[in-house]
């Protein structure tokens, strides 16, 4: 499903640009979002539900640094999937709340055979290997190669497209 | 339960789960949502800015459909020989419109994403990161994508 970009006005984007440094932490957030763009509360709100409406915003709350929260394993699983199956099998592995990602993306072929990107998301590489073991004999995909490729360390971690230059806690050791 | 966890208290636990869930656009929404937390606006703000300074949280606030507003991502990746792979970590780090960068247990040992304002931008990032580099940027972007949950149980 391909949708056309949005249409946003100046002050659409002049908002956007304000709040992704984040929703300011007092009892009225939009009236003070708005004291600072020259907006009214109810003007923020106004256009913060449009955005929200066209799919510009898709959530709208606090987003976790999942390795400070004790999930220090994170694994991409990547499968070769026959092309006419990718779609039951990637609805199949999305369904499992420790999946966070489910991706159909191109081989890379002789280099890269995998078609199906998957994250699972545990606290141990011990509990991963447990989810990926449940999936596998749920789903059916004892005869699908896959492979775990397990993260080392994190580079680099914040909000895409607005973001700092480099982040502070770049470098943090898995 | 692991160390990390223990030192989050109930209530600090019932915070995050909730506002992953999301946060009303209302005019005191903090208010809001301590009501159903069963504490008061006063306590939620000075839980959720003390979640944020220790670095449990990122950020609060949107997650934006950068696609939506005609920008665009894709994930990459690259070969590094294990000689030169911090070197090459700053070289692509340094890149701003790389958002975040994995070193992973595998010939592909070094994923990151890449996103951008403008969707045509994508091909010269990735181009400038091979430059730079000298190494081939294979190129992983999204051709369909089955609903995710993302969300972390705490």
């Amino acid at each position: 499903m391909k949708m056309h970009p949005l249409r946003l006005d100046g002050k659409d984007r002049a908002l956007v640009a304000l709040i992704q440094q984040g929703l300011p932490l007092v009892p009225r957030p939009f009236a003070e979002l708005g004291r600072r763009i020259g907006m009214t509360e109810e003007e923020v709100m106004q256009r913060m539900g449009k955005l929200r409406l066209a799919g510009a915003i898709k959530r709208f709350g606090v987003v976790v640094r999942h390795r400070e929260l004790g999930y220090r394993a994170n694994a991409m699983v990547v499968w070769d999937v026959p092309e006419t199956d990718v779609a039951g099998l990637g609805n199949c592995l999305a369904r499992y709340p420790f999946i966070t990602l489910c991706y159909r993306r191109p081989r890379r072929l002789p280099h890269w055979p995998y078609n199906l990107f998957t994250m699972i998301h545990g606290q141990s590489r011990g509990a991963v290997c447990g989810k990926l073991a449940q999936v596998i004999g749920e789903c059916g995909l004892h005869d699908i190669p896959h492979e775990i490729l397990f993260s080392r360390r994190r580079f680099k971690q914040c909000g895409a497209r607005y973001c700092e230059p480099v982040s502070e806690r770049a470098g943090v050791p898995a | 339960m692991n160390a990390a966890l223990q030192e989050l208290s109930l209530l600090d636990r019932a915070i995050i789960n909730r506002l992953q869930d999301g946060i009303p656009v209302c005019e005191a929404p903090y208010a809001e949502l301590a009501g159903e937390l069963g504490t008061d606006e006063t306590t939620l703000l000075r839980r959720l800015q003390a979640l944020k300074t220790a670095g449990y949280l990122s950020r609060i606030g949107p997650m934006y459909n950068v696609e939506r507003m005609g920008g665009a991502f894709t994930l990459a990746a690259l070969q590094v020989p294990d000689a030169r792979f911090d070197e090459v970590a700053g070289i692509v780090n340094v890149f701003p419109e790389v958002a975040h960068n994995y070193r992973r247990d595998h010939a592909f040992n070094m994923w990151f994403v890449v996103a951008v304002a403008e969707a045509t931008d994508i091909a010269s990032v990735l181009s400038r990161i091979k430059a730079a580099t000298g190494l081939e940027v294979y190129n992983f972007p999204k051709q369909e994508e089955f609903y995710l949950r993302l969300k972390f149980d705490v």
